[in-house]
């Protein structure tokens, strides 16, 4: 089965999904939630049963030359329809504040278009995990950001949730920009659109090396815009905050990964050609630094945990970007894989306490401990994950990047780093410290939590340790 | 099965029994009955002949890295791993019976127990350090949930303290790691030593090495200036975490040093043997004075706990076999002395309701027990024959005389030995002051009609003062057991 049937059939849920809204009347859209989710996973499972990895051979033309299917894609491809899939668990848990800001009196009117989305919105980042041809790219790119563009904004009655989607669609159309720009740079000068072809005609030492930078800079501000590399993170916080938090976290995981990747596989493009790479190399490297400084130090002071996580998600583009320097592939995908468990289980907790809570500040959390001890116990695996503690999937990723950047010699970047470490404990324990220390205020309520939410909040929670302790299995995978 | 191996699931068990819903003080206390035996089993079942590890278990967890989870231990790590048990099991006696959020509380501290037990049993450098890390969401959940004072403030100074020390030391590790030649790196700590012996670290590099781990486990031990989160944290912990804490989770960073630092680059070492020695005059003089001038017993514990590891770095830093041996017994016995002190601290402040010297008073006529024990702790902590704090600072001050650089006629680390010298004086002020101000004089209000120690209670307490007192007189026998893996250290047997 060629992994491409993947893709068809994660659109056909969408539309599928779009279909069943039309007729669904009035019955209860939580089951359509709960199908999406079953074909989410079931399409997963086929993935793993039936895909074999098949990288694009060198002399490969028409659609095999821009459809790559190597492990490093397949990865990406699980990663977002998991993604997906807890994204849309979420997305029943956010149904309450979702009928609230739309139509109190349908609550759940439009319910369907909001799990459609996300299911055709994953389409477009497996296309982004596989495609190898700038053009594909964009187009992939383009899908995604589409979809975002609605769902950040989905809460139409919501200032907040407008002025994210306004923010989000003026810098995304400009990022869109740059992006064409660059490439069209890029096919100037090289005349080729393949990241094969480009690969070849780069190697060529005769090649106008300051035109194709100049076309390169231009992508690299379009791609360090998707994985919220400082400097140009500064949609980030209000978009993050604004948007519906399941879009949120779509965003903040999915988005960021297959940005990533797509990083990755533009810069690998220059790598016959050592001078570039090293340029484009020391590019990444000025990113990092300056991701790793802002989304550290603008965290500390959050007091509002969906702002937190917004912050933090910088933070981490600053050490997803320590592994691109290093060229460190299973570093870059470890991380990554650590990151989604992690942010979506915090997302996921996070959800269900504002809707309990009636709020996203860390004061909502405060004595959550005695109000719900699972809920706390989750959301204290997410931080303790995301500080980077051992026996966690994060301390495996932040050892694989810090070791790979000892070895290659960066000290500037692991000295930044290691500052980046010390306020981040600073930062995910002031949520510890509320949960734990603070008693809870009692008008909060007392939070009702849904088998299936449960569920999946225990395998996340199962999947921190698991890869915590026993990391060779993702590592097996990336290669 | 692996006695190693349990002696760090049997205290993970229990967690996970207390979490189902067993009863929590008594299969804490159960569990750590067991590490004792365990630990009591392991050193009896232990090989010395050849001097090296015993109870050897790998299981490979990241083969592309070389990591597994290796256990091994030689007299050394036996010697902190019983420790590690007797303390563990005395501070769950010691724990008071109605403690809200029972559950919680004593999964915390069986949680650090497990770490402490894993850290010293682990033969694999990447285990050896994730262990020890096992103990920091515990130690803030402790302190910040169920201690005492401004709780909260010193629960955040030594999480951010330990956690951000802890990194410089993963940093130091990891650079570590890469300085050795490539088909060769391991993390693997029984054949490190073989493979710098082989192929040594560059200079270069080892003397950067050697100061990330001099910071790092430096953090964790509360090298001055890096000390301000111990005393905080140890006044406001509840009485079991500060036992458990000061007396042998902070070992763990000398331990570190003597495994890690000074056998696989002491070149490096020699390179900052200066700094560490004024840092070290600054633990034992700067923060020996400070601990005088404390007016309250819990600070002033937490100081003198600090002050003591100066004692601990002088006889590293002297680099040779006598002296480390000194620290390697210092380890033991002070981990044993802190303890007690603090839990008779515990006792003071759960019968009179405050720790403040004015407050205290003539206590020795209504509880005399306790009178006695703590004349015992403070004797030991103060380093009098016949205790074990005698013996192995008297090796680390001899240690120390017979080794530096020369410098002047005498050289540093003799000049630094006889400074650190007043040391003793100092602490025997700090002790007996406190010992006069709260047991002897007139009875203070507070004072008056308190009961001494129910006999059923006494047994902790006795053990510790007996063990202290064994090791006192026999340190021989702890010596015996610790010098193989010392003299293992090629760098060490060159110099003698």
């Amino acid at each position: 089965m060629s992994p491409i049937l993947l893709e068809i059939l994660v659109v056909s849920l969408g539309f599928g999904l779009l279909l069943a809204e039309s007729f669904w009347g009035s019955k209860d859209r939580r089951i359509l939630a709960w199908v999406a989710v079953a074909g989410i996973g079931a399409i997963l499972l086929a993935g793993f049963a039936f895909c074999p990895a098949d990288p694009v051979a060198p002399d490969a033309r028409g659609f095999a030359a821009f459809y790559s299917a190597d492990a490093l894609a397949l990865f990406f491809k699980r990663f977002a329809l998991l993604t997906t899939l807890v994204v849309l668990v979420m997305s029943v848990e956010f149904l309450p504040a979702f009928g609230r800001s739309l139509e109190p009196s349908r609550p759940q009117a439009g319910f369907g278009e909001f799990l459609a989305l996300p299911v055709i919105l994953c389409a477009g980042l497996m296309w982004m995990a596989s495609a190898a041809d700038v053009i594909m790219i964009f187009v992939a790119l383009e899908l995604v950001t589409i979809c975002f563009y609605i769902l950040v904004s989905f809460l139409r009655r919501s200032s907040t949730s407008l002025e994210a989607g306004t923010k989000y669609l003026i810098l995304g159309a400009l990022s869109t920009g740059f992006l064409v720009y660059g490439i069209t740079w890029i096919y100037g000068v090289t005349g080729q659109t393949t990241l094969g072809g480009i690969a070849q005609a780069a190697a060529d030492p005769a090649l106008s090396q300051p035109h194709l930078l100049f076309g390169l800079l231009f992508v690299g501000i379009a791609l360090g815009f998707k994985v919220a590399a400082a400097p140009f993170q500064l949609w980030v916080p209000d978009v993050y905050q604004g948007a519906p938090t399941p879009v949120t976290a779509l965003l903040s995981v999915g988005s960021k990964a297959l940005g990533f990747v797509v990083l990755v596989r533009v810069i690998d493009a220059f790598r016959f050609n050592p001078e570039l790479h090293a340029k484009l190399l020391g590019g990444v490297a000025v990113l990092a630094g300056a991701t790793l400084i802002y989304g550290n130090l603008a965290a500390l002071p959050q007091n509002n945990l969906k702002r937190l996580l917004a912050y933090s998600s910088i933070a981490h583009a600053g050490y997803l970007l320590i592994a691109v320097v290093c060229v460190a592939g299973p570093a870059l995908g470890f991380y990554l894989a650590a990151y989604l468990f992690m942010t979506l289980l915090a997302f996921l907790v996070l959800t269900v306490v504002a809707e309990a809570a009636g709020g996203d500040e860390i004061s909502r959390f405060n004595g959550l401990a005695a109000r719900s001890p699972f809920l706390a116990l989750a959301l204290l695996v997410a931080m303790v994950s995301l500080a980077g503690l051992p026996f966690t999937a994060g301390f495996i990723g932040k050892f694989l990047i810090f070791a790979a950047a000892i070895e290659a010699g960066h000290w500037v970047l692991v000295t930044l780093g290691a500052v980046g470490v010390a306020c981040g404990f600073h930062y995910y324990l002031k949520v510890v410290r509320a949960m734990y220390w603070k008693s809870a205020d009692p008008s909060f309520p007392a939070i009702a939590l849904s088998p299936g939410t449960r569920l999946t909040i225990l395998f996340l929670i199962v999947a921190i340790f698991a890869l915590g302790i026993f990391p060779q299995p993702i590592l097996t995978l990336l290669r | 099965m692996n006695p190693l191996n349990l002696l760090i699931l049997l205290p993970l068990a229990a967690v996970a029994g207390i979490l189902a819903g067993a009863p929590a003080r008594r299969l804490a206390l159960a569990a750590g009955a067991g590490m004792v035996l365990l630990a009591l089993l392991a050193l009896v079942a232990y090989d010395g002949s050849m001097g090296g590890y015993d109870f050897l278990l790998s299981i490979p967890v990241l083969p592309d890295w070389g990591i597994s989870y290796a256990l091994g231990a030689d007299g050394l790590s036996l010697m902190m791993l019983a420790l590690t048990a007797v303390v563990t099991l005395c501070a769950v006696a010691v724990a008071p019976r109605q403690v809200e959020n029972e559950k919680a509380y004593f999964s915390c501290l069986l949680l650090i127990a497990a770490g402490a037990a894993g850290a010293f049993a682990s033969t694999d450098l990447f285990f050896f350090y994730i262990f020890h890390e096992l103990a920091l969401i515990p130690t803030f959940l402790l302190i910040g949930m169920w201690g005492t004072g401004e709780r909260q403030r010193a629960a955040w100074k030594i999480t951010i303290y330990l956690a951000a020390g802890s990194f410089v030391l993963l940093v130091g590790l990891l650079a570590l790691y890469f300085a050795l030649p490539p088909d060769l790196r391991t993390f693997d700590l029984t054949r490190l030593p073989e493979i710098v012996a082989a192929s040594p670290i560059a200079e270069g590099s080892a003397k950067w090495i050697a100061l990330l781990l001099i910071l790092g486990f430096g953090v964790l031990i509360s090298l001055f200036p890096f000390h301000t989160w111990a005393p905080d944290a140890y006044a406001s912990a509840p009485v079991p975490a500060a036992m458990l804490h000061a007396g042998v989770l902070k070992k763990f960073g000398l331990y570190g040093l003597i495994r890690v630092a000074v056998p696989l680059v002491p070149e490096g070492m020699r390179v900052w043997t200066d700094l560490l020695l004024l840092l070290l005059l600054g633990n034992i003089l700067v923060l020996g004075l400070a601990t005088i001038a404390q007016r309250q017993l819990d600070k002033m514990l937490g100081y003198s706990s600090v002050m003591h590891m100066g004692y601990a770095f002088l006889g590293i830093a002297s680099l040779n076999a006598t002296g480390i041996g000194g620290t390697a017994l210092l380890l033991v016995a002070h981990g044993l002395s802190i303890a007690l002190l603090f839990a008779l601290a515990g006792e003071i402040r759960q019968r009179t309701g405050s720790l403040d010297f004015s407050d205290l008073g003539g206590m020795a006529t209504c509880a005399p027990f306790l009178g006695l024990v703590f004349g015992l702790a403070a004797f030991a902590s103060v380093g009098l024959p016949g205790f074990a704090n005698f013996a192995a600072e008297l090796l680390i001050f001899f240690g120390a005389f017979g080794n530096g650089a020369p410098f002047a006629g005498f050289n540093t680390v003799q000049i630094a030995t006889v400074l650190a010298l007043w040391g003793v004086v100092i602490s025997a002020v700090y002790m007996l002051r406190a010992y006069r101000s709260v047991f002897m004089g007139t009875t203070a209000g507070r004072c008056k009609g308190v009961t001494d120690l129910p006999f059923g209670s006494r047994w902790p307490l006795v053990l510790l003062v007996a063990l202290l007192l064994l090791a006192g007189c026999f340190p021989r026998w702890i010596l015996d057991r610790v010098n193989p893996s010392l003299k293992a250290l090629p760098t060490l047997t060159a110099q003698r």
